[in-house]
């Protein structure tokens, strides 16, 4: 695997589109071709070498490529945008639509990373070891089609709307969520080591939530079924076992009404 | 103005006959003309296909509901954006796109002329405004006059003098162009929480069939002796054994004559027959009706039709058959909006996609190719995606394709996951024929334009008609070897002109033309009862003033063009 580094040398006085910024887009690709990459700054198209120092010649295919991002990005967007394999590592806190519609490959956020982080995900592996901003592995705006494969794992706290029309793939956050989480998920996992506030699952039809802290209100629309004992990351525990939204409409499984399950640690 | 001579095209004009031969096409002062000077610029049109510009007949490309579907669809504009480029504004939205959007792609497929398939009359002024603001292409909407309280009311009674006093104090307030029709009373029905999904089921409170309706429209329209023909969606869209209503409501045609000074045959249009063709009791012994009713609409010529082809494409449906939009999100369970327009009318949207992995999509599919392939007269028949509602209608270029060649539809028939129900359920599979370009001249140009009354205007080639022409790099000398350059050629013209000004050259856009509104200004005896009745109705239950409900003046209507009708004789 070829490494390219790339290091903020010039910061953008506006926020900075990095679309480019993928192992796909910097495939095949010299460190010379790859800095001609076009950035969007406000309504301005330019290069990448303009920002960016590059430093190293990329793997002939995404799969082969490794990127580091070095210095100051918190003004940047859309890094690993729509990536499908390869790696991508962050070194500094970045903002909006981190690997968002990736569909594989691994991104390794060291710092913190703002809101639409991996907006309708497919596949892949997101790792944030700071905070995850509003609307983790949610739907685009209007959308109803959320993430729905992969796996994202926060190691701090993650914001509100967190998996907003999910139907597939799992979410870990080890700290704390913000309201809405899992709203309207037709599937997928959430797991929340930590506390969550109130409005979890609302309009959920199917999938899981688990959480080991507490939350501030439960939604109305979930009912208590039985007590569960799970093992969620290798550790065991009791849950309360809660289903849901029984507001909405359910399919049927084999004949069973589906439910969304959420499981609160006793 | 300049002029123009596009030389030794192939030109395929319904109007004058001409399959084909090579021709020059001379432009001056915005007209086709005999003749003209030697510093006429050149257009080469060698080896390529010379058209009249297109007529699009039913669309539904401005006003609220349409807007309405861009505001609650902002993942419609997700990756489908184009900056400003050259002469082009920024536009996006992929089945409803922007306003500047909808002008550019229309011209870009040698389209000039297009119509609003329903304006509600209350929301005439937003019509108007995004018409305004489509680039290029000559625009008319249809005012809805189907679950209108006054129609309903004077119809009860059978007063087609004052129905049609109505109607034309409508067109003028609205500047509309034709009297359309949409599940006649159902949604008015739908008030109640009820449909009218027979013609002979009747309106609570109003009392009134949809049968009544249609005839005292049908009457009224040739009372006036209007452009265009009653046009009409008819009751029980979409769901199976629909035909049968479908037929009921054609029949209702039967014994009328047309009494206009237009050219125009027809006193009825049946709109996205696609819809209105489906056999079957329910979803899953779902068939195909195309024959049923194009046989019975090839034996009676005083109807005309669109297609409403399905494009497989995910989209946005919307129509003022507002019961219908709540049972679609009842079975796909997508995000539904509504809205309710007092006296008039209603609408409701939800997208759709039409997936190839599901037998009922497929089948839909093949039953809005079955029908023009099945119409024996391209003059009565004309193509459409009831843009949004099949398919957007920048996919008419991928609907040619499907109808010029077997090879591209089988091609298609392999690809769907359900293949031998679509074969079971459809004929589409023994369809042998391929529409020719005459015959897709007649279904985009000629016969459309003739079906609105604009066939002394627009559709044709003749000298003296309005110079709207499309020049497509295609060789009708040369044998295709891939359906696919079909759909390449009539996807970007190599030239279209409109009014004499060329808007497109290669694919791109060169000017914005000289757009106008088309509408229809019908002079009637005075008629002081319906006078009083619209009084009285804005102060007893509109929500606006009569004085704030017309559509006039340069803001609304920039550049009006008024297909003036004398009906104080009639």
């Amino acid at each position: 695997m070829e490494t390219v580094t790339i290091t903020m040398k010039n910061a953008p006085a506006l926020y900075l589109e990095a679309d480019n910024v993928s192992p796909d887009a910097f495939a095949g690709k010299t460190a010379a071709q790859i800095a001609e990459l076009s950035v969007h700054e406000g309504n301005t198209t330019s290069t990448l070498g303009k920002y960016f120092e590059v430093i190293g010649n990329a793997g002939a295919t995404a799969a082969d490529t490794k990127i580091v991002v070095k210095g100051d990005v918190k003004k940047v967007k859309y890094l690993g945008f729509k990536m499908t394999a390869g790696e991508l590592v962050i070194e500094g806190s970045t903002d909006l639509y981190v690997g968002a519609w990736m569909k594989g490959g691994k991104i390794l956020a060291k710092g913190n990373i703002e809101a639409f982080a991996a907006t309708a995900m497919k596949g892949g592996e997101l790792i944030v070891e700071g905070n995850a901003g509003n609307y983790l592995g949610a739907a685009y705006r209007g959308d109803w089609r959320g993430m729905s494969g992969g796996k994202i794992l926060v190691k701090g706290n993650a914001g509100s709307d967190i998996g907003m029309y999910m139907t597939g793939g799992e979410i870990i956050v080890n700290g704390n969520i913000d309201v809405h989480a899992l709203t309207h998920a037709e599937g997928g996992r959430l797991v929340v080591k930590g506390n969550a506030k109130s409005k979890v699952g609302g309009q959920m039809i199917d999938g899981e939530i688990i959480i080991f802290g507490s939350i501030d209100t439960m939604m109305p629309g979930f009912k208590p079924v039985s007590e569960a004992e799970l093992e969620v990351d290798g550790a065991k525990a009791k849950f309360s076992h809660f289903i849901g939204d029984m507001g909405e409409r359910h399919k049927k499984r084999k004949g069973q009404i589906v439910y969304g399950n959420l499981y609160k640690k006793i | 103005m300049s002029e123009y001579i596009i030389k030794n095209g192939h030109v395929f004009d319904p109007v004058q006959g001409i399959k084909g031969d090579k021709k020059d096409i001379s432009i001056k002062d915005g007209k086709i003309v005999d003749k003209v000077s030697s510093s006429a610029k050149v257009i080469d049109a060698k080896d390529k296909t010379v058209m009249a510009g297109a007529v699009e007949i039913h669309a539904h490309i401005a006003g609220p509901k349409v807007n309405l579907g861009r505001i609650y669809r902002p993942e419609d504009k997700l990756f489908s954006c184009t900056p400003t480029h050259g002469m082009e504004r920024m536009g996006g939205g992929a089945s409803i796109p922007t306003t500047f959007k909808t002008g550019y792609e229309y011209a870009k497929m040698g389209y000039t002329t297009a119509m609003e398939a329903a304006m509600p009359p209350l929301f005439s002024r937003h019509v108007h405004e995004e018409i305004r603001d489509t680039p290029i292409i000559d625009e008319g909407a249809f005012p809805v006059f189907g679950n209108n309280w006054f129609v309903m009311e004077y119809l009860k009674n059978h007063e087609i003098e004052n129905t049609a006093a109505y109607c034309a104090w409508l067109l003028r307030a609205t500047k509309g162009y034709a009297i359309k029709i949409v599940n006649p009373g159902g949604t008015e029905a739908w008030g109640w929480g009820l449909n009218c999904l027979s013609i002979h089921d009747p309106v609570p409170y109003f009392d009134i069939t949809p049968a009544e309706i249609i005839k005292g429209l049908i009457e009224a329209n040739e009372y006036l002796g209007l452009p265009h023909s009653m046009h009409i969606h008819p009751n029980n869209l979409g769901n199976p054994g629909c035909y049968e209503t479908t037929l009921d409501t054609l029949k209702l045609a039967e014994g009328f004559k047309t009494k206009n000074k237009f050219g125009r045959e027809q006193v009825m249009h049946l709109t996205h027959t696609q819809f209105h063709s489906y056999k079957g009791t329910n979803w899953g012994d779902f068939e195909s009706g195309a024959k049923e009713v194009t046989d019975y609409v090839n034996k009676n010529k005083n109807i005309t039709i669109d297609t409403g082809n399905v494009t497989l494409d995910e989209t946005t449906t919307m129509t003022a058959d507002g019961p219908f939009e709540h049972h679609l999100c009842g079975l796909n369970h997508l995000k539904w909006a509504n809205v309710d327009v007092e006296l008039e009318t209603a609408a409701g949207v939800v997208p759709y996609i039409y997936s190839p992995n599901i037998s009922v999509c497929a089948i839909q599919w093949a039953i809005g190719l079955e029908i023009p392939l099945m119409m024996k007269d391209p003059m009565r028949c004309y193509i459409t995606t009831d843009h949004p509602n099949a398919g957007p209608f920048t996919r008419y270029p991928r609907v040619i394709k499907w109808l010029m060649s077997k090879k591209a539809r089988d091609a298609q028939v392999n690809a769907f996951k359900h293949k031998d129900k679509v074969l079971s359920q459809t004929s589409i599979g023994s369809l042998d024929r391929e529409i020719s370009l005459y015959e897709l001249a007649q279904m985009t140009r000629a016969g459309p334009a003739k079906s609105l009354g604009l066939s002394a205007m627009c559709g044709g080639l003749k000298p003296g008609m309005d110079a709207d022409v499309a020049v497509y790099n295609f060789n009708p000398d040369k044998p295709v070897a891939n359906p696919d350059d079909i759909e390449t050629a009539f996807s970007r013209c190599a030239a279209v002109f409109k009014s004499g000004i060329q808007v497109v050259s290669n694919g791109e856009i060169v000017s914005t033309g000289n757009k106008r509104t088309l509408w229809v200004d019908v002079h009637v005896k005075d008629n002081p009862q319906v006078m009083r009745d619209i009084n009285e109705k804005f102060v007893k239950f509109y929500s606006m003033t009569q004085n704030n409900y017309e559509a006039l003046g340069h803001h609304f209507v920039p550049n009006p063009y008024a297909l003036e009708v004398d009906a104080t004789q009639a």
